[in-house]
Parts: structure tokens; sequence; C-alpha cells
């Protein structure tokens, strides 16, 4: 019942999350919310920007690549000062070169891939003044990104998309900061430790053993790691800790904020071209995906471990419950699981890498999907738009007509930005496994043989080509080759799409728009949702199902023999 | 406007020709020699540089080469079978194109015997005939052409007056008449003159005759892709990008899992991958769907224009000829105060009788049936009046009575210089006519005003449902005419068209066409005069007239040899049929890779992992007669493809939700379920044959 009573609490608070947050994202990037210009000012003053000088798509991507190339260079060189700043009780010194290489990398891409342990390696001051920073600026990147292209349909014959500073600033002003600190006091609250003391040591008499136990400003962080599709936790373990995720309301919170704004986003793009139902279509290919997704993973972690199964114990009332915390219990888990997965969230609750590899299949392929079920903060709305184009593209040219999305023709440049988008992931994912497979620094990664192992480096390359971040665990990935690696396929993942994305963005402003008749392809409908699950579950699947069979479909298939 | 005498020779009824007629001369979809042609014409087309231009057949022929080498290798009854199964689909696609392209080299092949055999009599300024081949005339140089002679050239006549048979052209035997000045003055070189003498300037050069035009058209000689095409072979080739490291990997993926991975299954599954179905009938469809328009006797002068005509959403219809017959008919007789409907009748009868106008002619018509007032013969002493612009009246003389019909004024005006007066109501009565778009033609008696004959402007049969099945293809129809306002509206009424542009000229006509174009829309239309001219260039899909001026058939971007404005409809339905037949075969071919993975993938890894065998759900005997069924289904689905490519898949004019539920499902549903079934079928084949 515990589970009934978790989908539906969530379903109803993401439903009007979706309408009211969804409407006000919408009110903050038209420019009608005004209630923090005392603070916006001053900051366009520093940055030596003009608010009401917009940006073509060209400048615009170049604002935004700036950025996040000076934010890497910063985060970079912050983690290897880090000995010689302040808050830093415990004296730890320099992050090594290609672990912050990577670890910036990751932290302005979104995705938040760890491959270090948080309190063993990262000051105070690295954990706030790097990686908590990048948390609330990574995804305003990312929602400006969705915002700009959302405008290419909005205007018409307009040579211009929005201004990136502006859309930044906004984004974290009104919606990233209010809402992260609000939810970062329920998380103090509830028992998430918050604190700049540095660690404290227990003796523990009994069996004669000193413990130090790992504190810090662990609660605010927790908030945006959620509401930002971050996914970086301060500890080790993530969310499994009761430090990040003390209680099952800061459980059930996290699962509420990592899906808050992916999903409101769809709301915000039906507001913004004039047509809620059009946003509506969109969250109704999300929602399905999702849907099949947590159904599918929740009832395989519920059947019980194959493993245990082989060993004779074919009665498993609790599921598989190897790897997972008690408190949450099979079903919770997989539940967060597959929201962690599917918005590029990556935190995580569990031990993914004991899921039953048919759960497994369920965390890994709602990333191969492209991250847009409901994806990541801004990502997922850029990314099924670009999905959708292509399914545009395809009904269209079904019914007769040159294919039209919002009156706006896609023709060929769309097309190509379109197909660049779409398919740029699949390939450094499939290219990046396939390195790393053939080379020794790649094959000694895993901690598992055979099909098992395979699909922790499939993982881990996915998970950072996807800018998710979660781990599978089992991969050893603080090597010079996969922190490089990784880096790199976090980058491709990251700028290979938003820079499309704005291309898109500026060639849809600058199109006149076809009026809508009878003839019209309609892209706010049942069929149109079922186009637009298709193409994304379609390249999804063609491009990684050999992969996928070597993976986990073998090892599903083997009933838990090990190899 | 319209030339009557190609619209009477038509019939006003006539359906649209259901029979390929004129250039198009009926030929089967698989004429003999055409499949011949096409077979040697499959294998010239190997050439690499003629590959290059379609990535995805490329990527198979590159493919098929290295399982070349690779059987030459490691030869086996299994590496070879795939090789030449691989370059078979290549043949096929080659193939598929070269029988599009055959229709039209057919068709060029006749039209280059026409114009190699004319021969020409210029005229000198001298006035003396020299006779020169056709060939060698310049632009400017008259001719003289009498019975009997071929036009040699395009040109204007600048004398004379003649009947002309332009079959050759138009397929339309019924000869038309073709006279200086004016709009019926432009003749076709290789149409036949069948009566009397004119002499024509010729306005073409050499080369570049509507002859020459429509041979390189037909032939498909400089054939440029067209915007949807380029967009959809963007898409179809990065697909094919990304599929080629899909398969690459699986070498280090199997690797890694200690199998080891055949080249030859590889290329196999990577053929298989990628949009081959699509990518090899891609070219055929483009050339079948101007043929197409062909068949229908259009000429487009670009591909461009036909996909454009799929995307029309405004449709600008000339009246006369297009949504009415072009004649107005008697409908009724309306008597003035103090008369009878009969005496009317039987006055507008006396004063048609010498009338042999189509109007004229119905009103004796009319009476007849409502009354049974029979053509009479007149005493010798009568004299017909004929109608004369100045008058605009036309009537009879004899016995002492002068009947007259004609435009309500001047009918009036006479009358009442006659002595006469005005009955009460007549006034009304002819606005009442108008006002329902009708033409009121005043009868009088002498001085006596007897009442009004109402001429009906006829809407064409049919044309309201054709109308309805636009707008539920979400185009609209704007009526162009000449008339009043309140007689277009009445007329727009009851063709069931959305809207209508009255006193129409040509400047009025651009301007709906510009403002139309700026509310993103595109628009089509017919149009046959000089002064159409500008509007046709403006329009996105301008029909030209056959029988129209030379400067309205250069500023179109098609020709109707037909003249038949009616056919812009079927444009638009040739334009849209264009669009879903490669939307639909896209769709087919990316659906068909599901059943291909489960056909092969099992049987790539089958040895390393036997579980994989689970997803062998189509039972396939054995890992290498998997593979083969895949590729040979592969291969053949391009061949059963061919017919639907060249005929386009079927349209039904309805509204877009309808048919995009009806092509999804057959071809994106049926193209995940059809190969499961036929790749088992060639696998029970191959199992019985013991190939495996």
């Amino acid at each position: 019942m515990g589970y009934f009573w978790t989908i539906l609490t969530l379903v109803v608070a993401l439903g009007l999350t979706w309408r009211y947050l969804g409407s006000y994202m919408a009110a903050v990037f038209d420019g009608r919310v005004h209630w923090l210009g005392w603070v916006e000012r001053p900051v366009y003053r520093a940055l030596g920007t003009n608010p009401e000088q917009e940006q073509t798509w060209k400048r615009y991507a170049a604002s935004l690549v700036v950025f996040s190339g000076v934010s890497i260079a910063v985060t970079y060189l912050l983690l290897r000062i880090q000995g010689s700043l302040p808050l830093n009780p415990q004296h730890l010194g320099a992050v090594g070169n290609a672990l912050s290489f990577n670890t910036a990398s990751s932290f302005v891409t979104n995705t938040n891939w760890q491959n270090y342990g948080g309190e063993t390696t990262m000051s105070y001051f690295s954990q706030i003044g790097a990686l908590t920073v990048q948390q609330f600026v990574s995804p305003a990147v990312g929602i400006a990104a969705a915002i700009a292209l959302v405008r290419g349909f909005s205007r018409r014959n307009s040579a211009t998309i929005g201004n990136f500073w502006v859309d930044l600033v906004r984004c974290m002003f009104y919606i990233l900061l209010p809402i992260a600190f609000v939810a970062g006091i329920i998380f103090v609250g509830q028992g998430a430790v918050q604190t700049l003391s540095g660690t404290v040591s227990v003796h523990d008499a009994l069996n004669g053993v000193t413990q130090t136990i790992a504190r810090g400003p662990i609660g605010f962080m927790e908030a945006i790691k959620q509401l930002g599709t971050n996914g970086g936790g301060f500890l080790n373990a993530n969310s499994a800790t009761t430090f990040e995720n003390p209680t099952p309301l800061t459980n059930w919170l996290s699962i509420y904020l990592l899906l808050a704004i992916p999903f409101a986003l769809t709301y915000t793009f039906g507001k913004m071209v004039g047509s809620i139902r059009h946003g509506r279509a969109l969250l109704a290919a999300m929602v399905i995906i999702f849907g099949v997704w947590v159904g599918f993973t929740s009832y395989s972690e519920h059947q019980g471990n194959p493993a245990v199964a082989a060993a004779g114990i074919t009665h498993q009332p609790t599921g598989n419950t190897e790897g997972k915390e008690v408190r949450f219990g099979d079903t919770s888990t997989a539940l967060f699981g597959v929201a962690s997965t599917n918005t590029s969230t990556g935190s995580a609750d569990a031990s993914y890498d004991s899921f039953t590899p048919i759960g497994g299949f369920g965390l890994l392929t709602g990333m191969m999907l492209g991250e847009v079920t409901p994806g990541g903060t801004g990502s997922g709305l850029y990314t099924i738009l670009i999905y959708a184009i292509i399914a545009v593209f395809i009904g269209g040219l079904m019914i007769g007509r040159t294919p039209e999305y919002l009156g706006k023709k896609i023709q060929a440049k769309e097309v190509k930005l379109a197909g660049l988008g779409s398919l740029i992931m699949p390939l450094i994912v499939l290219v990046f496994t396939g390195i790393a497979v053939s080379v020794h620094a790649g094959r000694i990664g895993p901690l598992n043989a055979g099909p098992h192992g395979f699909t922790e480096i499939l993982y881990g390359l996915t998970s950072q080509g996807n800018n998710n971040g979660s781990a599978f665990g089992g991969l050893t990935g603080n090597t010079p080759f996969y922190n490089v690696v990784g880096a790199i396929d976090m980058l491709i993942g990251r700028f290979g799409i938003i820079i499309p994305a704005l291309a898109l963005g500026g060639s849809l402003a600058a199109k006149n728009v076809v009026p809508e008749s009878l003839g019209t392809f309609r892209t706010d409908n049942t069929m149109f949702v079922g186009l637009v699950i298709g193409v994304i579950v379609i390249i999804g699947g063609l491009t990684f199902f050999p992969a996928i069979s070597l993976g986990p479909i073998v090892e599903q298939l083997s009933h838990g023999k090990f190899f | 406007m319209t030339d009557s005498s190609t619209l009477e020779a038509q019939g006003p009824d006539a359906p649209a020709p259901t029979t390929a007629r004129g250039v198009a001369q009926s030929r089967s979809l698989f004429d003999r020699a055409i499949l011949r042609q096409a077979l040697v014409d499959s294998f010239k087309k190997l050439d690499p540089r003629v590959q290059v231009r379609n990535p995805v057949m490329f990527v198979v022929l590159v493919g098929t080469v290295i399982v070349l080498i690779e059987a030459i290798n490691h030869s086996s009854v299994f590496t070879w079978s795939i090789t030449i199964w691989l370059f078979l689909t290549v043949i096929f696609a080659n193939f598929a194109e070269a029988m599009a392209e055959g229709r039209g080299k057919a068709q060029a092949d006749t039209l280059r015997r026409m114009r190699s055999e004319t021969e020409a009599r210029k005229l000198l300024p001298d006035d003396t005939e020299q006779r020169v081949a056709a060939a060698e005339l310049a632009k400017g140089d008259l001719v003289v052409c009498e019975a009997g002679d071929l036009i040699p050239s395009d040109g204007e006549i600048v004398e004379g007056i003649a009947s002309v048979d332009e079959s050759a052209i138009t397929g339309e035997s019924a000869p038309v008449i073709r006279e200086s000045g004016g709009d019926r003055s432009a003749v076709t070189g290789g149409t036949k003159v069948l009566s009397d003498r004119i002499v024509v300037r010729i306005t073409a050069e050499r080369g570049h005759t509507f002859l020459d035009r429509m041979i390189s058209l037909v032939e498909g000689a400089n054939r440029q892709k067209t915007p949807n095409e380029i967009a959809l072979t963007i898409l179809l080739a990065a697909l094919t990008i990304v599929f080629l490291p899909v398969v690459v990997v699986l070498q280090p993926f199997g690797h890694y899992a200690g199998a080891t991975v055949s080249v030859v299954i590889l290329v196999a599954l990577l053929v298989c991958l990628i949009p081959t179905t699509i990518g090899a009938l891609l070219s055929a469809i483009g050339i079948a769907g101007m043929d197409r328009l062909v068949q229908r006797n259009v000429l487009a002068m670009s591909g461009r224009a036909v996909e454009a005509a799929g995307d029309v959403q405004t449709l600008l219809l000339d009246k006369t000829g297009t949504i009415t017959l072009g004649n107005r008919m008697a409908s009724g007789f309306f008597p003035a105060a103090g008369h009878t409907e009969e005496e009317v009748a039987d006055a507008a009868q006396l004063a048609s009788l010498a009338d042999e106008t189509p109007e004229g002619r119905s009103i004796v018509v009319l009476a007849k049936e409502r009354f049974q007032i029979r053509e009479r013969t007149l005493g010798a002493a009568h004299e017909f009046v004929p109608f004369s612009a100045n008058t605009r009246m036309s009537g009879l003389d004899f016995d002492g009575r002068s009947i007259r019909k004609g435009a309500a004024d001047s009918v009036r005006r006479w009358a009442v210089e006659q002595g006469g007066s005005i009955p009460d109501g007549l006034d009304q009565l002819v606005t009442q006519i108008a006002r329902v778009g009708s033409t009121p033609l005043v009868v009088a008696d002498g001085p006596i005003i007897l009442g009004v004959i109402e001429l009906k402007d006829v809407v064409k049969q049919g044309i309201k449902e054709k109308f309805a099945e636009m707008r539920q293809m979400g185009i609209r129809t704007v009526m162009i005419t000449g008339d009043n306002p309140l007689t277009a509206a009445a007329i727009a009424e009851e063709a069931g068209v959305d809207d209508y542009l009255a006193e129409a000229t040509p400047e009025t006509k651009m301007e709906l066409i510009k403002s139309e174009q700026e509310g993103g829309k595109l628009v089509a239309m017919t149009g046959d005069g000089t002064n159409d001219a500008p509007a046709l260039a403006q329009a996105d899909v301008g029909v030209a007239m056959n029988t129209g001026t030379t400067a309205a058939k250069e500023a179109g971007n098609m020709v109707d040899l037909d003249s038949n404005p009616t056919k812009l409809i079927d444009v638009v339905e040739i334009g849209k049929q264009l669009l879903i037949t490669r939307g639909s075969l896209t769709t087919f071919s990316i659906a068909n890779d599901v059943a291909k993975y489960f056909a092969i993938i099992p049987a790539l890894f089958v040895a390393t992992y036997p579980q994989l065998n689970t997803l062998n759900i189509m039972k396939l005997h054995s890992p290498q007669s998997a593979v083969l069924s895949a590729v040979i289904f592969n291969a053949l689905v391009i061949v059963a493809l061919i017919p639907l490519a060249l005929r386009g898949v079927k349209f039904r004019a309805s509204g877009s939700a309808a048919i995009l539920r009806r092509n999804v499902f057959i071809y994106g549903v049926g193209g995940i379920i059809a190969p499961f079934a036929f790749i088992k079928l060639i696998d029970l084949i191959l199992t019985a044959l013991h190939a495996y």
C-alpha cells in the first residue's frame, strides 16, 4: 500500500507543479516577473550585459559555450588548489589532474559523474564553492538552452532567440534558488546534516575501534542536487545514507524534486508557443515511457534476485533487497532509480549494480532513450523537441505535406540539425564503449567479468554521454583513461546536443508561420504522442539493441548464472 | 480566358481523363521494352560515380566488395550467397531507378522522332520562300505553314487563321483554332496545320523549343532533387552514419565477450539496418511522380513545383471553364406584369432563332421544352438583328414586329424610344435574378416589355464535392471572376468555394496571391493570357494552359497540355501522393529493422552465449540461414515495392488525421510485422532446399 500512496501523492504533487511552476517559468522567461529586480540589475551591470539586447543563435551559443568553458576552468582550478583554500578541516590535498578535469566537466555539464568519494576527496570549500555552485549554474544553462529553442517556435521572422545572460540569471534567481532554499530547509528539518565543523571521531568501546564519521554542509546541497537534476552527492553513498536522505519523506521529496522542473517545462513550452495542448502532448510522451519503465523495473525488482532464486530460494517476499536500503524497500527504490536515470540526475538511494539484470536494464535503457522522459532540467525538453522534429518530419511526409511543427516548416536544415542532435549520443556512447572494451586501460575497469562487466563499462559511458552521472558501481573510474574518456563523453554529450538545439532555435525563429488548416499534420493529439514515443524508442532501440543484448539481456537469460 | 474550342471538344462534363493520352501514350507499368532496357541500365548504373550520389546504396556497394573479398579468401556457400544477395540488392535499387526512367525515355524517343522529321518554309524579306531544316531556324524568323504542314518550331501567328491538330503534343484529336493577335496566337513546334495558311514568327531559340523542353523533362535529363527529397536524403544519410558505428563496435564488443565476429555477418547486419528500402526507391519515387503528371498531360518544369503542389493551401480557380461550364444557359422565363410566361418564351425563342451562341441555343431549347414551341419557318420578309457591342441586343424583325432581347438597360432604353413604358416590378425582377448569380435578359416586342429571361451560369457537375474534398485536405478554394460581387457571391455559394474574388483584374489577382503568401500560404493558380503571366510567376504553383500565350507558358512552372483548369486539383493530389509515398516507405524501411535484429543478433552471438537463442523468436533454422534470410528479404522487398514506388501510395482525399492513421498502420505497424513473416518464410524455403 505504501508504494501506491507514494505514486499517488507524487502524481498529484507533480500535476500541480506542472501547471503552476510551468506557467510561472513561462512568465519568468517572458520577462513578466520582477520581484527580484533589485538583485538582477546589479548582476547585469557586473556582467556588462544589456538585458534589453537580444542575441542571435550564434551569439547565444557562443555566450553559453564561453560561460561553460570558464566554469570548467574555474572549477578545475579550485579543485587543484583546494589545499591552500579555507574551509578544509580535514586538510585534504589537491585533487589529481585527470580527476579534476573529469569532475569539472562532470559538474559543468550537469552530469555529476563522480570518480571520487566526496567525503575523502573534497574540502568543504570545494563542495560549496566549486561543486554546489555548478549545481545551480548548470541546470540554469540547460533550461536557458531549452527556452531559446522554444522561442524558435514562438517567434516568427525573428533574428534573435533571447539573451543568454538574462535567461541564466533569471533562471537561477527566480526558479532554482527559491525552490532549493525551501527544499533545503525541509531536508535539514528532517535531519540531513548541515555543518561546517568537520568530521567527528567516535570510539566504539565494545569493539575497540575508533570510527571517523564524515559530516558537512549536506542538507542544502541535497536540495539543488535533486532539483537541478544534478545527482552529485556530498557523500560517496549518495542518497542511500541517512545524512543525505534521512527519512521516507526526504526520499519522496527527492523523487519529487528531480521530476518537478523537467515535467513542468513542457507546460512552459506549451504556454510560450501559445498552445498548452502541444505541451501536454510532449508531457504525455514522457509520462507514458516513464510509467512503463517504472512499472517493469519495480516489477522485476519485486520478483526477487535470480541468483538467489538459482540457489534454491524461490520465495522472496521482499523482492530483491541486495544493495538496497531496507528503509525504502524494493519498489520504492526502483522508482527512485528510474526517476533518477530518466531525468539525467543520477543520484542513487541504492546500489544500482545490485539490481536484477532486467532492473538494471530499466535503469540503463532509461538513459539510452536520450534522457527525455522527462530528462534533465532543460536538456529533457530540448532533446525531446529534437525527437519531435524527426517525428514531425516522417509523419508529415506521410500525409503529403512539407512537414511543419507549430507552423514552422521542417526542411533540410532542420532535419540535418535534428539528425545530429538525436544521433550524436548513441554515436559517442557506442564508440567510447567500443574503445574501452578494446584497450587494456579500459578492460581493467570493471569489477565483474562477462556480460555484467560489459554492462558496467557500457553503463558508465552511457551515464556520462547522457549527462546522467549515475554509477552502476563496479567500474573503477578514477583512472586516467576513464577520467579523460568520460570527460570527453560528457562534454560532447552536452554541447553536441545544445549547439544543434540552439541552431534549430535560430533557424526556426527566422521562419514565417504556415497557418493551420485541416490538412495540417496535428502535433497535439494522441497520434502524435504515439509517433514521438515511436521515434524515441526506435532510435534508442535500434542503436543500442546489440549492445544491450550482450549485457543485461544475456545476463537475465542466464538465470543467475555468474560469469 | 480559356479557349472554348478545346473545351467543347473535350465535352463540358467529360470526367478527368483516366486513360493516358498524348505524350503519355498508354504503356503498362511493366512494358516489355522498358523492362529489357531497365535490366541493362541496372548494370550500367554500378559505376561508383553514379552510386556515390546515393549514400545509402553506396554503403551497400562498398559492403558487397568487402564481403566479396572475404568470400574469395574464405570460400563457402554462405559467404558466396551473401555476396550474391548483397550484389543483387544494389542491382535491384538500380533497376527501380531504371524502370522509373524507362517510361520517360520511351516517351522522349517518340517526341524526338517528331522533331527530326520537320522541314520548314522560311519566308524571306522579299516574300520568297526557302526550304530549310527546322533545326536551322533562328528566333525571329518568319515561316509559312499551309494545310498539311508541320509547324517547325514554337512561334506566334502574325498573319492568318488556321485549324491546327495538336494531338502530337496533347493527344487531343479535335483540331483547335489558332489565329493572329490575341491570346490564341501561340503555336507549338511539331503540331500540324489542317486548313488555311498562316505565317508564324519563331519565338524559340534553337534547342529551346517547347518540344525540346518536353523531351528533357520526360527524360528527367537534368532532374534535381527537390527540397523534401534533400531533407529526406539527409535523414537517411544520418541513419546510415549512425548504424555504421553500431555495427562496427560489435567487433570489439564481441571480442570482449570472447566471441569471434564474422565480418560477413557484420556487413550483412549493416546492410539490413541502413534504410536500403527507401534508399533504393527514393529516386524512382521522384521520377515516377513527375511521370504521373505527364500521364495526365501536365508538364512540370521542375520537381520542386510538383512538391510545392502538395503543400498548396490556397487554390485560385477561374470561374469560367473551371467552376462553371463556361456558357450560361437559359433557366427560366419571368413575365412582366400583364404578360404570361409563355408569351415571354415565345418572343424569346423568336429573338434567338438566329443566335448561334450557346446562350441563344439554350433559350430556343428551353422554350421548346417548357411550352412545346417548335422552331418555326418564318416568312420571307424577316431580318435577323445580330448582337453588337454597341446595341447590346439581338433579335428579329418580321411581320412588322421587332422583337429584341438583351441587357436590361439597353432593352429598356430601346422600348422607351419605341414609345413604350417600363412595366411595374421589372426592375425588381432584374435585380432579383442578378442577385442569385444569373444574368437577366429583358425581352421586348416593340415598345412592349414582355419579361425577363434568366441565364444561369451552370456549375460543373461534381465540382462541389471536389471542393468539399479540398476543404477536408485543408485547401482553401478561391473563385476568380470578372463578375460583379453579387453574381460572384451567388455562384460561389452554389459551387461551394470558400471565397471569391469578384471583378478581378490581373492586379487584384496578384494582390490576392501576395497577401496569401505573406500569411505563409502556398498558392496555386491556372492562367493562360499574357496578363496572367505575372500572377503565374508569383504563384507557388502556376499551371499555364497549353492553349495560352507563350508568355503565360513561360511564367508558369507547369503546363497543362489539355488546357483543363480543373486539373489543378489533380496536380495537388499528385504532389501529395509523392510525399506520402516517400514518407510511408521511409517508415516501412525503418520499421523493418526490428525483425532483422531479431534474426541476426542471436545468430551473431549464439555460439558464445547460447542463451541468446531465446531472442530467436522466429525460430530460424540456423545462424547462417537466419542471416541469409534477412539479407534475401532485404533485397526482395525492394523489388516487391517497385510497383508501389512507381504508382505511388494510394491517395484518398481526406483529413490529415485519417491519412496518417492509415499510413502509420499499414507502413509502420505493417512494417514491423511483415518482415517477421517473410524472413521466417524464406528461412523455411532455404531449409527445405537443404541449403543449410
